[in-house]
């Protein structure tokens, strides 16, 4: 449209030929917050690269070499990203301490990717009350897709409860007089499984779970929780852990000859670090739900957007492992952050971020499963919100039934 | 243990200078670094004042370690226990009770006093490596604790718990970042002169007697379980104060923020400071709030491995922690002074 008026006009003089180029300059005004210039856009970050939690730190090293990447491309626009990314240890005194740093002495345009739920819980409140974006927060809490109450926070991936509830659902279909024992990990992540496993229950709950075990990550072995849960007689076995505990229950389970159907959280759907180390042989018939490609698995070896996942590890991102889906992870939560700044343009402002974030509309990203789309909307901030179920066979995931929706549904 | 030696005064950093001036150089460094922690911030962007104020906050939890274990020779790894206790259990009075910030922080200090004391007595019958494992087990104990679905209610479990901050009150106009800054700043200024009274009353002679020998201590006529049990819950109360106002310059509690490496750290900022030397508190807080972001700097990935070279590096140069550089640089300046 702006090419129909300053042709228009061109035509009548010379005199009038300068106001349109004002007006054109006008039109193509560029409005920056702080944070974003010509030249540069700056993203912050926390992650756990200390500490209990340091596992998660490669999803930070991910993010920064795919930032690399996109960089040495030419940027965004035209504009560099600078992606500044500090340590909070997993501790939410310092990460409100690192983020307080980034917005204040750092001047970010926005926080991206900060991982756990204390931390985000810890620094919402302020990054709120700055209205600095929180985006694509790494955790699966529920709370995170809550636009009235906290316009500048926004989650990514689907969040756990809804995946314990598709279970759920599936056991009351599929087994309805099933005997269900659950190992659980003892944090906000495992609690959050079982409680929408419990809440796909519903009143049968009750009844259906005849066991439960914590266990802390402290532990070196969780054997013993797996003969506590066999002698409890029950045909159905929910594994919430992370990847090294949930290979050891696969495993040990097949040792003492107990058989049950078993769910896997999706956490743990790794063939790589999960099924492998498990055994083949053990893991056969187990069931899990899915959103990414997992790059151990024999059926993506052909996919178009698996040959550019491995095409950037070779050249920004050789020391990362491709067996971990938080390698994954990164780089697909990054792709999601690229495509937002591409849709702001020239208008790099905090609220036309945010308002960007929540107008995606089935954006496709190369390691997300074939129909699975984000989509947001002024009052969905839940970008991934559909998985769908597999099954394990042979020395691959056997995806079945439809893609299944994952919203929040309370 | 070099403190072995360690006077009172030695202690509370207020050796009266042989000479006649009132004006010695330990109160003048002292009155000088109160003056900078009043006036600096003024100057500070509000994210450095709130690094500011987790400062004070750790200083005054270090502080109350040195009184455990630097005078009356206890060791102890789990202050974090007692600093969470008191964090949550200002969250808890504030959000499900409505109870004013001014009133439960000390309520809270009060709480961690009783705990202190209670544990205090089975701590009577360990020693040594005996007693730091005892309190060791409280610090792993009591993130899982918090965490329980018991008291979910309180605590809010794993998810923690948010607590308001306080705004500057009679419409004063300064950030609230500012206010909390003041209100730390106040607090540790009043555990700093109770803990220097204590440590030079009677009550602190006798502490040091028992930390040196307690047989010679208990044939003087010192009650050794009382004043041991007493020296816990002190410490633990004023450790329990700080924890409060760590609840409120955060605006948040949760299982995570305490954990035993947090006891560890208050324990290596003891070291840090000077073991038995109240004012080195100040230096081992900032030691353990700023030296991790620079070896973070240095590298990412082995930020603990240069955090390690750092200790190591101090441990060797400075065994005494910020107070051997301290007694240096005074040694200096009478020398200059006496010159003229």
């Amino acid at each position: 449209m702006s090419i129909k008026v300053r042709s228009r006009l061109a035509a009548l003089s010379a005199a009038t030929l300068a106001v349109t180029m004002m007006s054109g300059a006008a039109f193509a005004q560029k409005k920056y917050d702080t944070g974003a210039t010509d030249t540069e856009i700056k993203i912050g970050n926390i992650m756990p690269y200390s500490g209990p939690a340091s596992a998660y730190g490669v999803i930070g090293k991910t993010i920064d070499a795919y930032f690399k990447k996109i960089n040495a491309e030419g940027g965004i626009n035209g504009r560099k990203i600078s992606f500044i990314s500090y340590d909070d240890g997993y501790s939410p005194p310092k990460a409100v301490e690192q983020v307080r740093k980034l917005v204040e002495s750092d001047e970010v345009l926005l926080v991206f990717d900060p991982l756990g739920t204390p931390s985000n819980t810890a620094i919402q409140k302020y990054l709120n009350q700055k209205k600095v974006p929180q985006l694509f927060v790494a955790t699966g809490a529920t709370k995170w897709n809550d636009p009235k109450s906290f316009p500048w926070t926004m989650g990514w991936q689907p969040n756990y409860q809804t995946e314990g509830q598709i279970y759920a659902k599936y056991v009351l279909k599929e087994k309805p007089n099933a005997k269900i024992a659950v190992l659980y990990q003892n944090d906000d992540y495992g609690k959050d499984y079982l409680k929408g496993f419990k809440d796909g229950l519903g009143a049968k709950a009750a009844s259906m779970i005849v066991a439960e075990s914590s266990y802390e990550v402290s532990e070196p072995t969780i054997d013993s929780h797996i003969v506590k849960l066999k002698s409890s007689g029950a045909d159905v076995f929910f594994n919430i852990a992370t990847p090294k505990f949930a290979a050891q229950a696969i495993k040990k389970a097949a040792e003492i000859d107990w058989k049950p159907m078993q769910f896997l959280n999706n956490v743990s759907a790794s063939i790589g670090s999960v099924i492998k180390p498990a055994g083949f042989e053990n893991a056969q018939g187990i069931i899990s739900a899915a959103y990414l490609k997992d790059a151990t698995d024999q059926q993506w070896k052909n996919d178009a957007g698996m040959k550019r996942f491995d095409e950037f590890l070779a050249k920004y991102f050789p020391e990362g492992n491709r067996i971990d889906l938080n390698v994954i992870f990164g780089y697909s939560v990054s792709q999601t952050m690229v495509q937002v700044l591409k849709q702001a343009g020239d208008n790099l402002t905090r609220a036309n971020v945010m308002k960007e974030a929540a107008s995606l509309k089935d954006l496709e990203l190369d390691l997300l499963l074939p129909g699975i789309k984000i989509n947001t909307g002024p009052t969905d901030f839940a970008p991934i919100s559909s998985v769908q179920l597999m099954r394990f066979k042979g020395d691959t995931w056997e995806r079945f039934g439809d893609v299944l929706s994952a919203d929040a549904t309370n | 243990m070099s403190t072995a030696q360690d006077t009172s005064a030695d202690i509370a950093g207020t050796r009266p200078a042989a000479g006649k001036s009132i004006l010695t150089v330990p109160l003048v460094a002292s009155l000088a670094t109160l003056g900078l922690l009043i006036v600096v911030p003024l100057f500070l962007k509000n994210f450095v004042v709130f690094q500011l104020t987790m400062i004070v906050i750790y200083a005054i939890a270090i502080l109350s370690l040195n009184i455990l274990t630097g005078a009356s020779g206890q060791v102890s790894l789990g202050h974090s226990a007692f600093f969470a206790v008191g964090a949550y259990a200002t969250g808890i009075m504030m959000e499900h009770a409505n109870v004013p910030y001014l009133l439960a922080i000390p309520i809270a200090g009060v709480i961690c006093f009783v705990i202190g004391f209670l544990f205090g007595f089975p701590a009577l019958r360990l020693k040594g490596v005996y007693l730091a494992l005892a309190t060791f087990a409280l610090a792993v104990a009591a993130p899982p604790l918090f965490k329980l679905g018991t008291f979910e209610h309180w605590t809010g479990g794993v998810q923690g718990l948010l607590v308001t901050k306080p705004e500057p009150p009679f419409g004063l106009d300064i950030s609230q970042d500012r206010y909390v800054y003041y209100l730390s700043l106040t607090i540790a200024l009043i555990i700093y002169l109770l803990s220097v009274n204590l440590l030079n009353s009677r009550s602190g002679r006798a502490l040091m007697a028992i930390r040196d020998n307690e047989i010679a201590a208990s044939s003087m006529g010192v009650d050794l379980a009382l004043y041991k049990t007493l020296a816990f819950g002190i410490s633990a109360g004023f450790t329990g104060i700080a924890g409060a106002l760590g609840a409120i310059t955060v605006a948040y509690v949760a299982p995570d923020a305490y954990t035993f490496n947090f006891a560890i750290a208050l324990f290596l900022g003891m070291v840090i400071g000077g073991v038995g030397w109240l004012p080195g508190s100040l230096a081992g807080a900032a030691f353990i709030v700023f030296v991790p972001n620079i070896a973070e700097g240095i590298s990412k990935g082995l930020s603990y491995a240069v955090f390690g070279v750092f200790i190591f590096a101090v441990i060797f140069l400075l065994p005494n922690g910020a107070r051997q550089l301290a007694y240096y640089l005074y040694a200096q300046i009478k020398k200059l002074v006496s010159r003229f």
